[in-house]
């Protein structure tokens, strides 16, 4: 515990624990008054996310280019050891962040959503790139699947072709910050705190014409407008219906997104 | 070498081999030889074997549907690396497009062509004859269907009668 060691070196990261705390918990200005002095009031959740996030230990999973691009963000130039994603895990059992980086083929969706489950909680998932997102360039092709959040919930989506690794630094630190918030008990609380929420989610199997199941309704949720079989009539109701309710096309519906 | 010069030196030792020029109108000019089904082995172990040509290195081997001329095509392209010959280009023809789309496998001249048929056999339904492992190479094996023929059409991937607003979909492409 390195928080009453040090001197003014440690003061920025105290004063960061604090400023994480809670509502209902110590006043924020007389934390900050009493760390002066070489006291430090912190809550038990506040050092508990923050030693998470922190440490976010990746799954070395590059499936296609945002590899790459994953691979350059490790490296010296820009450097995720400095967010403290430093060690990548070839185990799922030993990683708590699974960075899907690229084109996810209907072929390896089972093989993503079976790592997945294997990885312990509490775990959080980033699609980086347009590929993992929605099927990217690609989702028209016959052996794409159109984004792996039809599959495993998602946290953070980094859009891009490929994302520039200060990209995925930056969803990296929108993860850290999402982490950070979480809470531990009560209402809302973080999926790993919360035996209602699903650990681990049913693998696709291969049929004779794409995965079976499509897409796993629980996880995946968008936004569908039913609309009648009338030929030619159906975009244009589709758009009508959906600029009446506020949704124009490329609308992220209030995803987590970065770019 | 070109194509024609190839040609003429397999039919001067194989007079009975099934073998012509197929012109490329292109301004690639990259004419190619169709050999036939029967032969393709002997004419294939002859082009890796002969002392001028040497051609032992198959570079990439491809398919070709041609939807309306009614069959399905093999290309091999061959270089030779002792010679620097190439590329000589390689076609055999299937007799149609459904039970009697088999070619033989080259894959016992050139060691080179063994995934590449199996890609072939996946995406285009070529079954190649000799072939040591033939089975689907980038699909899995549940899958039907060839998706790289020409009248493939793609599982349609929205749920029936519904429509995701801001995204398209193949009717509005």
């Amino acid at each position: 515990m390195g928080l009453e060691q040090g001197g003014a070196g440690m003061e920025v990261t105290g004063a960061s624990v604090h400023a994480n705390l809670q509502s209902g918990e110590v006043d924020a200005a007389l934390a900050a008054e009493m760390s002066r002095h070489g006291v430090h009031v912190t809550s038990l959740e506040s050092l508990y996310n923050w030693g998470r996030s922190n440490s976010l230990w990746p799954l070395q999973f590059g499936l296609a280019c945002c590899a790459i691009e994953m691979i350059a963000a490790t490296m010296a130039r820009h450097d995720m050891a400095r967010f403290g994603a430093e060690v990548f895990r070839p185990s799922p059992r030993q990683a708590d962040l699974m960075i899907v980086a690229g084109t996810v083929t209907k072929k390896m969706a089972p093989m993503v959503v079976r790592l997945y489950n294997q990885m312990p909680e509490p775990k959080y998932v980033i699609a980086m790139g347009a590929c993992a997102i929605s099927g990217g360039p690609f989702r028209d092709g016959y052996n794409v699947l159109r984004g792996i959040d039809r599959y495993i919930p998602v946290d953070v989506f980094i859009a891009g072709c490929p994302p520039r690794p200060e990209a995925l630094l930056d969803g990296l630190l929108l993860l850290q910050e999402k982490i950070r918030g979480q809470k531990l008990v009560g209402e809302g609380r973080a999926a790993h705190a919360d035996k209602a929420v699903p650990g681990e989610f049913p693998v696709p199997g291969y049929g004779s014409n794409g995965l079976v199941p499509e897409w796993n309704p629980d996880v995946w949720k968008p936004e569908m407008i039913p609309v009648a079989a009338d030929g030619d009539e159906i975009s244009k109701k589709a758009r009508a219906d959906g600029a009446a309710r506020g949704i124009v096309a490329g609308d992220t519906q209030g995803k987590e997104e970065t770019s | 070498m070109t194509a024609a010069e190839v040609v003429e030196r397999v039919k001067r030792a194989m007079p009975e081999a099934a073998v012509e020029v197929v012109e490329n109108p292109s301004p690639s000019a990259q004419h190619s030889m169709l050999v036939g089904r029967e032969v393709a082995v002997r004419v294939a172990e002859f082009l890796r074997d002969d002392s001028e040509l040497r051609l032992d290195f198959c570079s990439n081997v491809t398919g070709i549907d041609w939807l309306e001329r009614g069959y399905l095509e093999a290309v091999y392209h061959l270089y030779s690396v002792a010679k620097r010959l190439g590329p000589v280009v390689l076609r055999m023809r299937t007799a149609d497009r459904e039970a009697g789309a088999v070619l033989p496998s080259l894959t016992p001249v050139w060691k080179a062509a063994e995934f590449q048929e199996r890609e072939i056999f996946d995406l285009f339904g070529i079954r190649f004859e000799g072939h040591p492992n033939l089975r689907r190479l980038l699909m899995w094996e549940e899958f039907e269907g060839h998706p790289m023929r020409r009248d493939y059409v793609e599982a349609e991937e929205f749920p029936a009668g519904f429509v995701i607003p801001g995204v398209l979909g193949r009717e509005e492409q």
